[in-house]
């Protein structure tokens, strides 16, 4: 079975199923909870508003299966978006509530921050705990952010990354079969696609 | 630490590339997947596709060129030229690329810029800003300006106008002003041109750049001017640019984009090597 990619309106879909193909790992376009459902992995993409994430996964009935694949223990990535709606809560545009998959807040980066916003570029990732999708990816190594909203995991332990922008943030979580990313492997060239490999090797392992 | 980004632009005719990469043995010096693909490997940080072509009615081609470009390679890319509606948004989007750049349209219509920005995301929509040196401005402001005088320019007052049509329009408004309106109504980026300086490799309008910057807090592109590495050290420093666009002192080779980064790294410029 192969790896669904979840097709819920937000974001570019494309280039992260060409990545996979890049490193040989069947994936798909997904856009059914059934297809969810019989994957063997199943990856978040996302770039936008958390609100329209949140509701399109709702109108499509993908919400469900998307929490339930995470609890039954198949291999999940998520990138940017689908990292966030894992957590408790966002404050883009008032409060909106996550998948509470773990506790913990979604802010945006402080007003009185002396730095741009949105973090838009390539930013180095300090590596706190080796997640096997970081196999190949050396401490320090640059990927591709585009974001103005990061996550405050209430559990500091799931951490797997962290980088600075004015401040230190959570760039990668990693809890057993979940994996996600604030970083966009697809667009960091190489380093990306070796992220993308490593995450299709666990999923056939699992 | 956020690398300051250098990204090379390609000028796209007709699906073919008609400004750039020159002297390198290119499968095909013309198609834009292989001008994306030596730029990718020499560790360019972005990628603009500046579409000329004259005509709405070949906007497939485009779309075909970003597909191509999108299977091969796995870096941000912005396509930019001719977009007039949000469906033109979403098929460059759905077609592969991560950004789109909006100019005339933006200044036509405002309001495309924030349609754009709340359906799509502000982290896609980049407003590129052609702006020329004035005193009192020289062009007709738009009708709907009316209801936005703190973008006109008063008589007399030095500072930068801005140009539509490839600039060679004048619109009689402020840039600078213009560039925080632009900000207001959910740009994510400004790609910003010196129209003083483009093609003269004599370096950045680094006042023009600085004053931008200062002025907004999204990231600012600077772009018009470059000739020598000294040129992207002084928009990124001096200028306070959190990008420098650049077209020929790459597609000649006078510089790789890997000999930009180490010259601009010796000079203290946080960049991704």
């Amino acid at each position: 079975m192969s790896i669904a990619i979840v097709d819920y309106g937000m974001g570019n879909l494309r280039s992260v199923e060409k990545g996979f193909l890049k490193v040989g790992v069947d994936a798909r376009v997904v856009s059914t909870p059934t297809e969810v459902e019989d994957a063997s992995g199943v990856v978040l993409p996302g770039v936008g508003a958390f609100r329209d994430c949140i509701r399109n996964l709702e109108e499509l009935n993908l919400r469900e299966a998307v929490i339930r694949g995470i609890r039954g223990g198949k291999p999940f990535l998520g990138i940017c978006l689908g990292l966030q709606v894992l957590f408790t809560q966002s404050e883009e545009f008032g409060l909106c509530n996550g998948f509470d998959v773990f506790p913990g807040r979604v802010v945006r980066f402080p007003e009185d921050h002396t730095l741009k916003v949105p973090h838009m570029g390539w930013n180095t990732l300090s590596i706190k705990r080796r997640a096997p999708i970081l196999e190949d990816v050396p401490d320090g190594a640059s990927f591709y952010f585009v974001h103005s909203y990061y996550v405050v995991p209430d559990e500091p332990g799931i951490t797997a990354t962290t980088t600075d922008y004015g401040l230190r943030f959570t760039s990668m979580i990693w809890k057993d079969n979940v994996f996600a990313t604030q970083f966009h492997p697809e667009k960091s060239q190489q380093m990306g696609l070796r992220v993308l490999k490593s995450f299709g090797q666990f999923v056939k392992k699992n | 630490m956020l690398a300051k980004r250098i990204i090379p632009c390609l000028d796209v005719k007709d699906g073919r590339v008609v400004k750039g990469i020159s002297f390198v043995n290119l499968r095909d010096a013309g198609d834009p997947v292989d001008n994306a693909l030596y730029y990718d490997e020499q560790g360019a940080d972005e990628l603009v596709f500046l579409d000329i072509t004259a005509s709405h009615e070949k906007r497939n081609i485009i779309l075909d060129v970003v597909r191509k470009t999108a299977e091969e390679v796995f870096m941000p890319f912005t396509v930019g030229g001719g977009l007039k509606t949000p469906d033109d948004i979403r098929e460059l989007l759905k077609a592969g690329c991560d950004k789109v750049s909006i100019n005339t349209s933006a200044v036509k219509d405002p309001a495309f810029v924030q349609k754009g920005a709340e359906r799509f995301g502000s982290q896609c929509i980049v407003v590129a800003i052609d702006a020329k040196r004035t005193v009192g401005g020289k062009g007709a402001p738009p009708e709907w300006a009316q209801y936005h005088p703190e973008l006109l320019i008063p008589e007399g007052k030095e500072t930068w106008e801005l140009y539509i049509h490839g600039g060679r329009t004048p619109m009689g408004l402020d840039a600078i002003e213009w560039a925080k309106f632009m900000e207001r109504l959910g740009a994510g980026e400004i790609l910003l041109t010196s129209m003083d300086r483009d093609g003269r490799k004599d370096g950045y309008d680094i006042a023009l750049t600085r004053t931008v910057s200062e002025a907004v807090t999204i990231p600012v592109i600077a772009s018009g001017g470059a000739g020598t590495l000294e040129h992207l050290y002084e928009a990124l420093s001096e200028g306070k640019a959190d990008a420098v666009l650049a077209a020929s002192i790459f597609h000649y080779r006078e510089h790789s984009i890997r000999e930009a980064k180490e010259f601009l790294r010796a000079r203290g410029v946080p960049v991704r090597l």
